[in-house]
């Protein structure tokens, strides 16, 4: 047993509300530049729909994640190193800058300056690559927003596997949930294993997954190497970048942008323990629908003694301990299992994890027949197809999705009873394997979710990790060579784009 | 004055190109870690770089080590396998190959680069510039195939050998050996070591960090352990 701790994220979607303030709050703050404004390292997406990139969900044709192997081990579905060397010169699986969308901006200053013209002036799209006049805009970072464009389009979705489709393309069997992405932070993440340079990284201390800027050269195998498509190529500077899980504020104990930005409160923070030696044995489960057990096999119970001592002796410090006990992610992952990872099967072993969202019962008739008495929909008649939540949440397996469902839907009726008949319901918690203390937790938790139930972060044992002494006087964050600044225009080795020597007509 | 022109283009040239391609790189290299990549423009396009890239990629990779081999092995070295004369028909056609292959990939991608807006836009100068002086050079190359034919002895070859190993191993070089040699091979020399002058300050800097050592990566995963005892720390404060 190797006891390592990890920053894990839990998002409720049955609280988002698709308001997108996480995508804007963390743009503004980490990817509003030239070369990144095409890259969203949160984005919302609506679902059913294909996503952004277009289609990332189908790995048949992006080769991201892993692959169980014959022999029984795992390499990354692109292939060997080999073969992932032999694509260096041009990638055949890296998504075109078209698949995202091409960065835009209006031409605002023309509202201001147009001469008396007949008609209105109005401001017409500029690329933000070539600074030329767009014509039309086609497709965007959310262009399929509360189901926009045509069933037949959005319904190439992966998550429809298994799932007769067709029927929910009519306007009174649709449905539709929001997905907010991120970096996975993955134990086994695919982008560092697919990365020639070595440049990406997972920090032992709390497991968030960061490319190093100096020594990424550019080879680009880690946007394809990623399932979730969450490594973008800044094609200004030429390298990758990736959500950094705003590990400045995690290590001074504050929560991440997308986090604190929530007006739905639906995001929680908080350590949990694993046992890195078992790792891989999860990655490589024979079977798909087996991965999600697995990867709940990696978490360790942080109340266990033995647990405790092994985490001591890894040099788990004790406040990170302390919190492991308090975490939101522990209670919703492990103890309720309600939440679940995203896509156990591309066997990465995510750490930002989701509570599928309830939805409305599918038929207004059987609605009317529903009891009063606390009694509950059956789940499979819930408008979302369970089908298609456990191909994104639990490799298809319909089961732990279910289960879920069901414990949420107990959590409102066991609170409807108390609160409305002031009568607690004991049978519908031992329906769903739950004590009444439990449910009331989950409830606080998930219900209320006050800020400090949310957030359990501990701060960074800097003092553990660098000579806080020898950073006395220095830049702090730079663009990696010192104090020098790399991207000045005057630069014998950085160079000048052909776009940024001419002055900017019309844009900004 | 053709005396000293020479002497200047093939003596000092040569190792003014070559102290600007070390040493530019190291202090590059030391400096300017967030510069140091292969600046790969597929992102923006895919069209004309699955060909153009591995095309050129492949024939060039092919030219360079032929070049050094061939121009830096001892002329005694390969005369116990082979006469200079098979070895000049194998320089000849090997690099007439591989200098094609070349050829059309690197037509492919100076196509996209100069024609394809978005690349031509978010391109520096140096990129421009740098395919342009390939694009030229190994033109410049292929030219030299029928002056070649035309002395199948091999004796051209071997004053350029000579001449390439001399500069390398720094020693006393006449540079009146090479008066008299067809223009196209002047100009070639000339160019090539201006690529090796050029070279710390454009993107060919990324052919030092040929990532072939992630073949001898342990396993996959890179983990950064934090140190568990602090050693560094200083006692003395």
């Amino acid at each position: 047993m190797k006891v390592r701790a990890q920053i894990a994220m839990v998002l409720n979607l049955d609280k988002c509300i698709g308001c997108h303030t996480c995508s804007i709050t963390c743009k503004n703050v980490w990817t509003n530049r030239e070369g990144m404004e095409y890259a969203w390292f949160n984005n919302v997406e609506t679902k059913p729909g294909i996503g952004y990139p277009k289609d990332w969900e189908n790995q048949k044709k992006w080769k991201g994640g892993w692959w169980r192997k014959p022999n029984g081990s795992i390499e990354p579905r692109m292939g060997s190193k080999w073969r992932i060397l032999a694509s260096i010169f041009a990638n055949p699986s890296l998504p075109e800058i078209d698949d995202y969308y091409e960065p835009f901006t209006f031409d605002y200053e023309h509202l201001q300056k147009a001469p008396e013209l007949e008609a209105f002036p109005t401001a017409r799209p500029r690329s933000l690559i070539t600074g030329k006049r767009m014509e039309k805009i086609e497709w965007g970072p959310n262009w399929e927003e509360i189901l926009g464009g045509e069933f037949s389009k959005r319904s190439a979705d992966a998550n429809f596997e298994g799932v007769q489709k067709e029927i929910y393309g009519q306007f009174e069997n649709t449905f539709m949930m929001y997905l907010p992405r991120l970096c996975e932070h993955c134990l086994n993440p695919a982008c560092a294993a697919s990365c020639p340079s070595g440049a990406i990284y997972k920090r032992e201390e709390d497991g968030i997954v960061l490319i190093d800027q100096d020594k990424c050269r550019g080879w680009r195998m880690c946007v394809t190497g990623c399932p979730y498509k969450k490594i973008y190529f800044n094609w200004s500077s030429g390298k990758s970048e990736k959500c950094i899980f705003c590990y400045p504020r995690i290590e001074a104990g504050q929560p991440t942008v997308c986090s604190e930005t929530c007006v739905g409160r639906i995001r929680y923070l908080g350590v949990i323990l694993y046992d890195a030696d078992r790792i891989e044995e999860a990655a490589s489960v024979a079977d798909e629908g087996d991965l999600y057990e697995a990867q709940l096999k990696v978490f360790l119970d942080p109340s266990d003694p033995n647990v405790i001592a092994q985490a001591r002796a890894d040099g788990v410090p004790e406040s990170w301990i302390e919190s492991a006990r308090r975490s939101p992610i522990w209670k919703m992952a492990m103890e309720w299992k309600v939440a679940f990872p995203l896509h156990p099967e591309y066997r990465t072993l995510p750490m930002v994890w989701y509570v599928p969202p309830l939805s409305p019962i599918q038929a207004a008739a059987e609605a009317g027949q529903m009891g009063t008495d606390g009694s509950m929909p059956d789940v499979r008649s819930l408008r979302i197809p369970l089908k298609y939540l456990a191909n994104m949440l639990t490799a298809g397996d319909e089961e732990p999705v279910a289960r879920g469902l069901e414990r949420m839907l107990a959590m409102r009726s066991y609170m409807r009873a108390r609160t409305v008949d002031g009568v607690v319901d004991e049978a519908v918690a031992a329906r769903v394997g739950l004590t009444p203390q439990q449910i009331e937790e989950m409830y606080r938790l998930m219900a209320i979710a006050n800020y400090e139930d949310r957030f359990v972060i501990p701060t960074a044992h800097r003092e553990v990790s660098e000579d806080a002494y020898e950073l006395r006087g220095q830049c702090g964050f730079s663009f990696g060579d010192g104090c020098m600044p790399s991207d000045d225009r005057v630069n014998l080795f950085g160079g000048v784009k052909v776009k940024n020597d001419k002055p900017k007509v019309g844009a900004y | 004055m053709r005396d000293t022109l020479f002497h200047i283009f093939f003596v000092w040239y040569p190792y003014v190109c070559i102290s600007s391609f070390v040493f530019g790189s190291l202090i590059r290299f030391d400096r300017e870690q967030y510069t140091w990549k292969a600046s790969s423009s597929q992102l923006l396009r895919k069209r004309q770089l699955f060909w153009g890239s591995n095309l050129f990629h492949f024939g060039i990779l092919f030219l360079f080590l032929g070049h050094a081999v061939g121009l830096l092995t001892p002329t005694a070295i390969y005369t116990l396998f082979i006469t200079v004369e098979q070895k000049q028909m194998i320089a000849v056609t090997a690099g007439g190959i591989a200098g094609a292959i070349c050829f059309i990939g690197l037509t492919l991608l100076l196509h996209r680069r100069l024609f394809d807006e978005r690349i031509r836009q978010t391109s520096t100068y140096m990129d421009l510039s740098i395919l342009v002086i390939l694009w030229v050079q190994l033109s410049l190359g292929l030219i030299t195939l029928p002056f070649s034919f035309a002395h199948s002895d091999g004796e051209v070859m071997l004053r350029l050998s000579h001449w390439a190993q001399g500069i390398i191993t720094v020693q006393p070089v006449d540079a009146k050996t090479l008066q008299g040699l067809a223009w196209p091979y002047l100009v070639h020399l000339v160019l090539g070591m201006t690529i090796f002058l050029l070279f710390p300050f454009s993107r060919l800097v990324h052919i030092w960090s040929a990532p072939v050592w992630y073949l001898g990566r342990k396993g996959y995963q890179v983990v950064r352990r934090r140190p568990v005892e602090v050693s560094h720390v200083r006692k003395s404060i």
